[in-house]
């Protein structure tokens, strides 16, 4: 017979661990419930489980904010106004917010929490932001680095969204990856297909979501999505329109120049300036040349910042900054559309902005 | 050392025996977390709380449990699983009473979990026979003083990014192990104020 000597040590640390977990369970009983409380959005009034935060119970109610970074408070999409039930600015908001933002009490909805019935105020056409699911239908490379994705829209089966405007994709837990994560991408397809979804990737090295959509996710699977966000579409005027992107922010311009009329072009005279750096890094040529053939008025400029060795280059060659001057004569008569990434974006807007294109005309799209 | 009082105890563990600057405990936080004075604020708060509390926490842990039990040598398990349960409720009484508190330490809470300068304060006191006020001026003590040394060195590391011109090889924790360095032997200043351990 073996002594309970034998086995004090195991159950006093086994009764000490259960102790502190008995502990834990309390604390969470009595802190950590916040019982059904009422979430105020707009004029609606939602009964919704407390402790989460507005990003997430809205979510659930099937409304959904724009978020880019999901919820990390980087990218400030998830604006709202906060009317009642919410404490001071928190510090994980503060450096997203301006000051004119605070006076107005607007807060990111993925920071603050649903603590007490309490109340926001959103912009109205968020309602009409739908969740979809999706098929996966075809995908090709379209450089070394980027894909292009096309989605069969499964339900609701049709989408109305302007050119411009983007999707957040989400990519479920796979691998090693225990979370599922949403990313911002730009549709890239005509917006008056309506039951299909075209996107745009660039793999990112070590991104969760880019590196899902490269390598686990496969023709015939189907995905979650939703939107449309943003309010970077085409304006409706007469100006003369300069776009500028590089990379897979061709996205959203190739959806915005594909959806104009004839008339339209020939009107407005829409220059494309494409900045990459080598050959490999240009994509769709001949899709742009027919473009061109199709349409006198339209001109597609891609410019090589870093030739590489053989790449037989006789278009523009330099940073895209410096080609910009010689399609924008007189920035006074141009609108101009952007979207890459932020440094890019900055360096672009500075040199419209000497060249005299009025800033509020200036609309881009930033990556986050 | 028993007949040291704890009020000695307590400026004792904050400026001459500094957990962090004497012991070089609770490096991996220090090091990471202390490029911003806002962020090291942040944390070194929360250390000062979860080590004060520990401590307290494991002081009875030690002397009600396995002492009576004669299970001293298993003093490391529990205390780990002391610091882990007791982070996890502090964590939930500030999400519940603050969330400005909550969302400034946001990650470091549990990162304070594995600080090593946390277990080695429970150590400490065991070994050097601590009562239970020493136990508890010495918990606060060494939180203060980390806190302390984690403000002096990313108040450093702010000016340097601004002003210095560090040679590559030594950019990031070489630079920063250096300047730890310096502001412990600044700390050995101190030294003749009071003396334990």
């Amino acid at each position: 017979m073996v002594s309970i000597d034998y086995f004090i040590p195991a159950l006093s640390m086994a009764s000490l661990a259960t102790s502190l977990a008995v502990i834990i369970l309390l604390a969470e009983h009595f802190l950590m419930d916040y019982g059904e409380v009422e979430l105020q959005v707009n004029d609606k009034t939602f009964k919704v489980k407390g402790g989460s935060t507005v990003l997430g119970t809205l979510k659930q109610e099937k409304i959904f904010l724009p978020s880019a970074c999901g919820g990390r408070a980087t990218c400030a999409y998830c604006k709202v106004k906060a009317v009642t039930g919410f404490g001071d600015i928190l510090p994980t908001e503060a450096p997203l917010l301006t000051k004119e933002e605070v006076s107005q009490n607007i807060r990111l909805a993925c920071q603050i929490k649903v603590k007490n019935n309490c109340a926001v105020t959103i912009p109205e056409e968020l309602f009409s932001i739908k969740e979809f699911t999706a098929r996966l239908d075809s995908v090709e490379y379209l450089t070394y680095d980027i894909k292009h994705f096309k989605f069969k829209l499964l339900s609701p089966s049709e989408i109305d969204f302007k050119a411009g405007q983007y999707v957040q994709f989400q990519s479920p837990p796979y691998g090693e990856v225990s979370e599922s994560v949403y990313r911002a991408y730009s549709m890239s397809g005509r917006a008056d297909a309506r039951d299909v979804i075209e996107l745009m990737v660039r793999l990112v090295p070590e991104g969760i979501c880019t590196t899902y959509m490269f390598n686990h996710l496969k023709v015939g699977h189907e995905v979650s999505l939703t939107g449309p966000y943003g309010d970077f579409f085409l304006r409706d005027t007469d100006r003369k329109m300069v776009c500028i992107a590089g990379g897979s922010g061709m996205a959203p311009i190739r959806s915005i120049l594909s959806g104009m009329t004839t008339g339209d072009i020939e009107k407005r005279r829409p220059v494309f300036l494409f900045g990459a750096r080598a050959r490999r890094d240009l994509f769709l040529l001949s899709e742009w040349a027919e473009f061109e053939a199709k349409h006198p008025g339209f001109r597609f400029i891609p410019a090589l910042s870093g030739q590489e060795p053989g790449d037989d280059w006789s278009g523009e060659t330099g940073r895209i900054t410096d080609v910009i001057a010689k399609y924008v004569p007189d920035g006074r008569d141009f609108e101009a559309y952007l979207c890459g990434s932020p440094g890019m974006l900055n360096a672009c807007v500075d040199v419209l902005r000497n060249l005299g294109v009025n800033e509020e005309r200036i609309f881009y799209d930033k990556f986050g | 050392m028993q007949e040291v009082g704890a009020f000695v105890i307590f400026f004792a563990s904050i400026f001459t025996s500094n957990i962090l600057l004497t012991n070089f405990l609770g490096m991996c936080s220090y090091l990471s977390v202390s490029r911003e004075i806002r962020t090291a604020w942040g944390l070194g708060i929360a250390v000062v709380f979860v080590m004060t509390i520990t401590s307290v926490a494991n002081y009875f842990v030690y002397y009600y449990m396995l002492v009576p039990l004669q299970l001293e040598y298993l003093e490391y398990i529990a205390f780990i699983i002391v610091i882990a349960a007791l982070v996890q409720v502090v964590e939930m009484i500030i999400e519940r009473t603050s969330d400005r508190l909550y969302a400034s330490l946001g990650i470091f809470l549990p990162l304070i979990t594995v600080n090593c300068a946390v277990l080695g304060a429970a150590l400490f006191l065991i070994i050097r026979k601590y009562d239970f006020y020493q136990s508890l001026a010495y918990g606060a003590g060494s939180g203060i003083g980390w806190m302390l040394a984690i403000m002096a060195l990313a108040g450093i590391r702010a000016k340097m990014a601004r002003r210095s011109k560090v040679i590559p090889a030594l950019e990031g924790p070489g630079i920063v192990l250096i300047v730890t360095g310096i502001i412990a032997l600044g700390f050995i200043g101190f030294s003749g104020i009071v003396q334990i351990n």
